[in-house]
């Protein structure tokens, strides 16, 4: 029997065991949405004082942004490729999606290092602060993820089959999960303004 | 999966079997015994500050700096690194494996892990006393801007220990907290639908829910005052002056603090208060040897209570300042969360209702519980309401009630759960006389303490003062009775002696229990071997066909029927379930 045919339809995990890391990683995330949701909530509330002073965003974010969306394609192909029984391919994409996301960790300290460069420092301005904070807690999770990611790549050689599939798939609801967190944390850090969270608030 | 595939955990060592263990009983034990450990720290703290209230000036050492110091990590330890650790790391770690009829959490190793970063936490914590400055006397609120300024004990070293301590504490709880919820979600064995597991596990797992998304906002917040302390960033920190020098702060906000600390504030109270619920239902139940009354009504109540924790937090604001429109929302949504709180004591009382109560250690912890929540309660439909919260609030009333809501009432449970679960844990029984002993005192001995700080809150007494010289609107009969709180505390402390004693000597001398020596029916007490040995059931896990509560059943020859009893022995639940099938994926 192949790995594909032992696979069961719909995309449900082969066993009591991965049901379970699927559960724990959507709990998982659970719990990292109330942490930048939190995050996020404080950065709208702060930015109502007379000493915010919004940051333009250097355009690596942009590239940043690119790569992740890239890794987390990548992701979802090998996790459909692992699914069709295609190790080879399974193998490259697997890699391609660490390694957009190890450059998308590159490409965010050069944005740092661009910003302060423009003496844009983590104390003094609280856009900046939480810019750096935000981006910092961001980045803590991708290294999460490319942990993970490295146990399952270090596996991808000899495993094979529906665990092994079921594993790739985790690592793509990860990283799209990587993805739709950091599209609202730039979109919150570059477009949102005291402006709109007054109008939100009903205080403006 | 087979039972030889899922022991790749087995124990080979001394230390694999006790120390790196990856059994959910051991890192129960573990947690048990650090969180016990710290909260002895936390009683001799508390005890220190009731030496200074009431006799004043008598004991040269206990300054105000060092006053202020034993209040704040007298506060932090006993809700923090006692309580949570305890119902969570020791209570949802022993019972919620073996009482679903799991063999272990489904993460073991993590679960480990789980334990170990804790133990980093409290040891980090404790480090504090031993840095230049010694811990933080900031207030267990740890509110700025004061928290981090000169003028406050341990502005320097001590609150960072205890805000990077609260962060490892976090990370560990989150990390035991995925393991719980997966496991009572994926783990349960053949028949236990959710609707049968015992309300132990209910509000183990609903204060888990709560702990994951709570403690995030203490993190947030734990962090960006940590950043305002190292780096001088200014999330909290407003422009200001201190000790005659401008400092370098501008623009933050105080209360925003304050929202994300209360984010996280209110529903701990249910974070501690809901494994309580939970596992005082299953001790009722058991020791008055009566069905649960209204099982799915204290299912929802319990989820109910857990989502409204959430929309109350702001209660603990009323005297920060707020829009009147949102005083009354809070105050409205703290009224509505007395109604399935009120739910769960009335059935409580059902359930005792013409019950067959035996009058065990462990019942008896249980009603001293449902007397003290009930006190501490009734003082919080007070507090709830602002007008009454804004004179009140700066009090002793508010001490009161907080310590009999959330204090000694699910410390009672703590008890009364260890004097139940004990024999299973250890295969001994705690000694009675000693356990009879130390209910009394604690009881007693907490209402002496207690109930008279209501009175001295009415009367105005202001809390968190060093001293009361001077103050002419206080009487000299409240002196008095501070002193009268002092002995009764320094008796109530002592007396957790007893306690510590039983448990160590019934551990190697106590008598032999029986596999089930309080006749229940949930599955813990059905397990093979007594203590559980690795792996809980066995070659075979158990098969559940009703739930937890089928004591007394008319025509059946014992007062109980296990949960995993054949079907023909009846017991089954008010609204039966159809008949188990195979679970999805279920270990064999």
């Amino acid at each position: 029997m192949t790995a594909a045919a032992a696979y069961p339809p719909g995309g449900w995990p082969p066993d009591r065991r991965a049901a379970s890391t699927g559960t724990g990683l959507w709990a998982f995330m659970g719990v990292a949405t109330a942490l930048f949701s939190l995050f996020t909530l404080a950065y709208a509330m702060r930015m109502d004082s007379g000493d915010w002073s919004p940051i333009a965003m250097p355009w690596q974010l942009w590239l940043s942004t690119g790569l992740l969306v890239t890794g987390s394609a990548c992701l979802q192909r090998a996790a459909s490729a692992a699914r069709g029984d295609h190790p080879a391919a399974t193998r490259t994409l697997l890699g391609a999606g660490g390694a957009c996301a190890l450059a998308f960790l590159g490409v965010q300290l050069w944005a740092w290092q661009v910003l302060q460069a423009a003496q844009v420092m983590p104390a003094g301005n609280p856009a900046a602060s939480f810019f750096y904070l935000l981006t910092a807690m961001h980045g803590l999770h991708v290294i999460g993820g490319l942990a993970g990611w490295a146990v399952t790549a270090r596996g991808a050689r000899r495993a094979a089959g529906p665990a092994f599939a079921w594993r790739v798939a985790l690592c793509a609801r990860y990283w799209h999960f990587l993805l739709a967190v950091w599209v609202v944390l730039f979109a919150t850090l570059g477009w949102l303004t005291p402006e709109v969270v007054r109008w939100i608030c009903g205080t403006g | 999966m087979a039972y030889a595939e899922d022991t790749s955990h087995h124990p080979q060592s001394f230390w694999t079997r006790y120390v790196w263990s990856q059994d959910h009983k051991v890192i129960a034990v573990q947690y048990a015994c650090v969180a016990i450990a710290v909260g002895l720290v936390g009683v001799v703290l508390s005890n220190l500050m009731r030496l200074q209230l009431g006799f004043p000036g008598q004991f040269q050492f206990i300054n105000a700096e060092r006053y202020y110091q034993f209040v704040t990590m007298h506060g932090m330890i006993m809700v923090i690194y006692l309580l949570t650790a305890l119902f969570l790391g020791g209570f949802g770690n022993y019972l919620i494996p073996l009482m679903i009829g799991a063999r272990d959490m489904v993460f073991p190793y993590m679960n480990m892990l789980s334990f170990w970063v804790y133990l980093l936490s409290v040891i980090v914590l404790m480090a504090s006393f031993f840095v230049p400055g010694g811990p933080t006397g900031a207030g267990w609120t740890l509110y700025p801007p004061q928290a981090i300024l000169p003028g406050t004990p341990g502005h320097d070293w001590g609150i960072i220990l205890m805000l990077v301590s609260l962060v490892i504490f976090i990370v560990a709880t989150t990390m035991g907290g995925l393991n719980y919820v997966t496991t009572v979600l994926q783990a349960r064995c053949e028949g236990m639908t959710l609707l049968r597991m015992p309300l132990a596990v209910w509000g183990i797992f609903v204060a888990t829910v709560l702990a994951l998304l709570a403690f995030p906002a203490l993190f947030v917040s734990g962090v960006m005052m940590l950043l305002d302390k190292t780096l001088g960033t200014s999330f909290f920190m407003p422009a200001l002056v201190s000790m005659g020098q401008v400092t370098g702060y501008k623009g933050g906000s105080p209360l925003l603090f304050q929202h994300l600390f209360w984010f996280f504030g209110h529903p701990e109270v249910y974070i501690v208060a809901l494994p309580a619920f939970g596992v005082v239902s299953d001790l009722i139940s058991v020791h008055a040897r009566k069905a649960i009354f209204g099982y799915r009504m204290m299912v929802w109540a319990i989820v109910i209570i857990g989502a409204l924790s959430f929309v109350v937090w702001a209660h603990h604001m009323f005297v920060s300042g707020m829009n009147p429109w949102f005083g009354f929302f809070f105050a409205t949504s703290t009224l509505i969360i007395a109604v399935p709180t009120a739910i769960k004591v009335y059935n409580w009382v059902l359930t005792l209702w013409r019950g067959d109560i035996h009058l065990t250690v462990p019942m008896l912890f249980t009603l001293a519980f449902i007397l003290t929540f009930l006190a501490g309660g009734l003082t919080g439909l007070f507090l709830g309401n602002v007008s009454v919260d804004i004179p009140l609030s700066g009090t002793y009333f508010v001490v009161a009630h907080f310590h009999m809501v959330m204090g000694v009432a699910p410390l009672l449970v703590v008890f009364g759960g260890i004097y139940h679960w004990f024999p299973k844990v250890t295969g001994r029984m705690l000694d009675d006389r000693i356990g009879k002993l130390h209910f009394w005192i604690t009881f007693l001995g907490t209402y002496a303490i207690y109930f008279p700080m209501h009175y001295l809150g009415v009367l105005g007494m202001p809390r968190r003062y060093y001293n009361f010289d001077g103050y002419q609107f206080i009487p000299a009969s409240a002196h008095a009775l501070n002193t009268f709180i002092t002995v009764a505390a320094l008796i109530v402390g002592v007396a957790q002696l007893l306690f510590i004693f039983n448990l160590a000597w019934s551990t190697f001398r106590g008598r032999r229990a029986e596999p089930n020596p309080w006749r229940a029916a949930s599955l813990e007490w059905q397990t093979p071997e007594t203590p559980p040995a690795h792996g809980n059931w066995g070659p075979q896990l158990p098969v559940v066909y009703r739930w937890a509560y089928a004591y007394s059943v008319p025509g059946a020859p014992q007062d109980f029927i296990a949960q995993n009893a054949p079907p023909e022995a009846g017991g089954q639940e008010p609204q039966p379930h159809p008949a188990p099938a195979r679970a999805k994926g279920a270990i064999a």
